[in-house]
């Protein structure tokens, strides 16, 4: 299709594609890089004339996870929309380029003792995060993904470029549309702008940890934790065996963040540990097949006990958290989704292996497939935004 | 005919009290809490259940005939303005709270339930529902959910939107879906999130759960009075960039204080131009030494007098100025327009000096009274709807603090929402692409723009061909055109 190529090729950098370019073994014929939202505009008016599947890319951290697309003409690289568009410091503000990667803002922003409060296991580009609403720790104490984001730039499936928000947190000004662009996969259009609000980096930060030896102790510390009022930063869990550790992040006035610990380790009662680092598992994610569970924040006894032996890493106070499975995923995710209704939850696979794929409903069950289906239909009836990703097959 | 119709069939189905035919019953309802916007609508169907929402819509959307859900009717842009030809369902029966669950810190409620019930429900229990707007001893929270009410506390705790997990919601063709839920994250789409703040459009919510949040061990407030706005900014200013955030920040002006003062004699500091009030909140330990450190900003940016609330008692009389500034506006204006803009922080102090220009210069009165912390101001313009041409001006320069709201990169309203009020404004904020987009959630719900039409957006999309359910001609009944 030579007389394609050369209209993507107007429109941006072009390269045929690499092995390496292939989301999930579906092999591209191009990897285009825009520079601009006009580029990506253009670029997605050519797909839509010629009927071709674009799925974007930003650091590729999560290109694996959801579905194998049904069909991928084109890969989006994001990593050239990598502009710092504004840091209004006065106002806790940051407009960002998509492309621009999570950990190069936290530098940018750093030095005025502000932070963006996101931060995943995995690190990629700003986009990936919002893309796929990946969180991490500071999610109790910040929000998720979709609380911080206050404005979005994106291109639609037909080249339209749409706006949404703004640059003020306060604002109910027409649909929120940022909210089912956060975490759609990149099946409703390209996200290539997105304001943040920031927060203050706290002056003063302690960990508190304790050993937990079974799913009762973790239950009743982590309630001990939630049901008080030393509001904690951030209480996370690493769990394996039947036995794990609870971590909390406690964060104040530098003058007045000790005596918080101790009422920490007071409520934890028994051989809890404060320290000024954090434990050296926290933030990351477990090895294997990846598995994001969700669970009501009242019933992790009921999670810990249906997932047994399994690794676990998670934030109770939020409800949710990450699981490695290195083999009999498939049966994992059955019998995870049968017990699901006593944790109050979802079981999604994030990523797993080529071989079990074939035989796993990644997702799980959806409420409200038919009003999703209904909105990706006018979004991107030529379904040409990674199709067959996300949910439903959408 | 059409009407009486829907009339007999809802009488059949939800009982003869559930349905107001009687004009004089109907006009009742013809405004909500913006009261120069009247309609008076062809039904009212008073809800007790989800089931009798979603046969009234059910009927609605067999007939073709719009329909508008009203909460407590205290919305402040004609949100819940009803449609002449249409059904305005009343929401304000179905006011159970249907579980607390302090384990899990939900709650599911009912959206006719009053915002401050479920806070005194949840109270004995340690635990709160956060989003506090003014009205909220008579608003429902199927009200804040569909404006994403926000209170002088969103600034800490974030705005409705951030507590909501899941809903109920009867859909425009009538049929009933559960989304998200008590946990987190559920897969697909966000559509809790489009919903909430989406002003009735996309269908009528029926069932709520909610985030309840966890009392502070201990809440500090302060009075602080300033000679004028400019230097109650700087205090601002300087409280967010010391990295402190304060639960709450309000600041009123002279004319606002005046006002108060003659409505509740809440004895602030005579001679202020300003006055800020603060209230930090959290663990013990951490509030002492952040407010400490908060009087000391306030002290250098120019307080001539700071007044500490000792108890409950006094932090209720600091906040009973603030909490009754609107309606106070009534002892020095016969007639005012609320409005709501908001801008970025630290244009505080140029659009306030902007907007004491466009009332000097026009003659008409402006208050002021805001969220400064999140720079959601909320200017009462004043006039006499006696007086000839006063009404217009009025108009002409609340219309023009919105036009100052964009220029600074803000918002035309930051809580009270778009409803019928200020759908015209829409395209100063966004681009024609803009609000198509936006209408392309609307028809991916509500492809006959049936559910609250005419609200948020200034000209309805035409939604074109879609992808719906079969419908056959109908078995019985004489119908003359097909």
């Amino acid at each position: 299709m030579p007389d394609v190529q050369s209209e993507l090729e107007r429109a941006c950098e072009l390269e045929p594609a690499k092995d390496a370019d292939a989301v999930v073994g579906e092999l591209p014929q191009w990897v285009v890089r825009p520079t601009t939202t006009a580029q990506v505009a253009d670029i997605m008016r050519v797909a839509s004339a010629h009927d071709l599947a674009v799925v974007a890319r930003g650091a590729g951290t999560k290109l694996r996870w959801g579905n194998r697309p049904q069909r991928v003409d084109v890969v989006l690289d994001t990593t050239g929309l990598d502009a710092l568009v504004e840091h209004a410091e006065g106002d806790l503000i940051l407009v960002t380029g998509a492309g621009r990667r999570l950990e190069t803002i936290q530098q940018d922003i750093s030095a005025s003792g502000q932070q963006l409060g996101i931060d995943p296991a995995r690190k990629g580009t700003v986009g990936g995060a919002v893309a796929t609403a990946s969180t991490g720790p500071l999610r109790l104490r910040h929000g998720a993904v979709r609380d911080l984001v206050i404005g979005m730039t994106f291109v639609r499936a037909d080249g339209v470029v749409a706006h949404s928000g703004g640059k003020v947190v306060k604002n109910v000004a027409g649909y929120d549309l940022a909210k089912i662009m956060t975490g759609s996969y990149g099946t409703l259009g390209v996200i290539t702008e997105v304001a943040f609000r920031l927060h203050p980096i706290p002056q003063g930060r302690r960990w508190v940890s304790v050993e937990v030896d079974s799913a009762q102790q973790a239950h009743e510390a982590v309630q001990a934790l939630v049901h008080s009022q030393v509001m904690a930063a951030a209480i996370e869990l690493d769990w394996s065996d039947g036995r794990g550790q609870v971590a909390v992040q406690i964060v104040g006035h530098a003058d007045g963040v000790d005596a918080i610990c101790e009422e920490v380790i007071r409520l934890l009662a028994r051989d809890a540990e404060s320290s000024t680092e954090p434990p050296s598992w926290w933030g990351g994610e477990p090895a294997g097949a990846l598995l994001k569970v969700t669970y009501e924040i009242g019933a992790l006894t009921q999670l810990l006990e249906a997932i047994g032996s399994l690794r676990f890493r998670g934030s109770p106070g939020v409800g949710t958290g990450l699981l490695g499975v290195s083999d009999a995923v498939v049966d994992v995710v059955a019998n995870l989704r049968r017990e699901s209704a006593r944790f109050g939850g979802s079981v999604v696979v994030l990523d797993a292996p080529e071989e079990a794929r074939g035989e796993l409903d990644l997702w799980g069950p959806v409420r409200g497939l038919e009003l999703m289906r209904s909105v990706k239909q006018r979004f991107d009836p030529g379904r040409l935004l990674s199709p067959g990703r996300f949910v439903g097959g959408i | 005919m059409e009407i009486e119709a829907l009339a007999a069939r809802l009488r059949a189905q939800l009982g003869d009290a559930a349905v107001i035919t009687d004009r004089a019953q109907r006009r009742t309802y013809e405004c909500d809490g913006l009261t120069h916007h009247r309609v008076v609508p062809a039904l009212v169907v008073l809800a007790d259940t989800t089931a009798a929402v979603a046969a009234t819509v059910k009927e609605c959307a067999a007939l073709g005939v719009p329909f508008v859900a009203r909460g407590s009717g205290t919305g402040l842009s004609g949100g819940a303005l009803p449609h002449a030809d249409g059904v305005l369902i009343v929401m304000s029966r179905m006011r159970r709270i249907l579980e607390l669950d302090i384990e899990g810190q939900r709650a599911v409620v009912e959206p006719g339930v009053i915002n401050m019930q479920l806070t005194n429900a949840a109270m004995p229990m340690g635990y709160y529902f956060a989003p506090d707007p003014s009205s909220q001893q008579v608003c429902s929270i199927g009200g804040n959910v569909a404006e994403n009410s926000g209170g002088a506390h969103c600034l800490k705790y974030g705005f409705t939107t951030n507590h909501v997990t899941g809903l109920e919601l009867v859909t425009p063709e009538g049929d009933i879906v559960e989304l998200g839920g008590k946990a987190p994250d559920t897969p697909g789409y966000d559509l809790v999130g489009a919903l909430v703040g989406s002003e009735g459009t996309l269908g009528v919510v029926t069932g709520v759960t909610v985030r309840l949040t966890r009392a502070p061990e201990d809440v500090r407030t302060l009075l602080a009075a300033f000679d004028s706005t400019d230097s109650a900014g700087t205090a601002v200013s300087a409280i967010i960039g010391a990295g402190v955030i304060p639960a709450a920040i309000e600041m009123m002006d002279a004319l606002a204080i005046e006002a108060a003062e003659a409505a509740v004699h809440c004895g602030y500091p005579p001679g202020a131009g300003a006055v800020l009030i603060v209230e930090i909140d959290g663990p013990r330990s951490d509030v002492q030494h952040v407010f400490d450190q908060v009087t000391g900003l306030c002290q250098a940016a120019g307080a001539f007098e700071i007044r500490i609330a000792r108890d409950d008692e006094e932090r209720a009389l600091i906040w009973r100025g603030r909490k009754s500034a609107f309606a106070a506006v009534g002892r020095i204006s016969p007639d005012y327009i609320v409005q709501d803009g908001v801008v970025p922080r630290t244009s505080l102090p140029r659009v306030l000096r902007s907007i004491a220009e466009l009332s000097e210069r026009s003659g008409v009165r402006v208050a002021n009274v805001f969220h400064a912390g999140d720079g959601n101001l909320h200017p009462l313009v004043l006039f006499d709807e006696r007086r000839e041409g006063e009404a217009e001006r009025a108009e002409e320069v609340s219309g023009a603090i919105l036009d100052l709201c964009i220029q600074h990169g803000g918002s035309i309203t930051g809580e009270h929402g778009v409803g019928s009020d200020k759908a015209q404004y829409m395209p100063r904020m966004f681009t024609d692409e803009d609000l198509d987009t936006m209408q392309l959630l609307r028809c991916a719900f509500d492809p006959d723009s049936l559910s609250n039409p005419g609200k948020v957006f200034p000209t309805p999309r035409l939604c074109g061909e879609r992808p719906r359910k079969q419908q056959g001609v109908p078995a019985d009944g004489v119908a003359e055109v097909f």
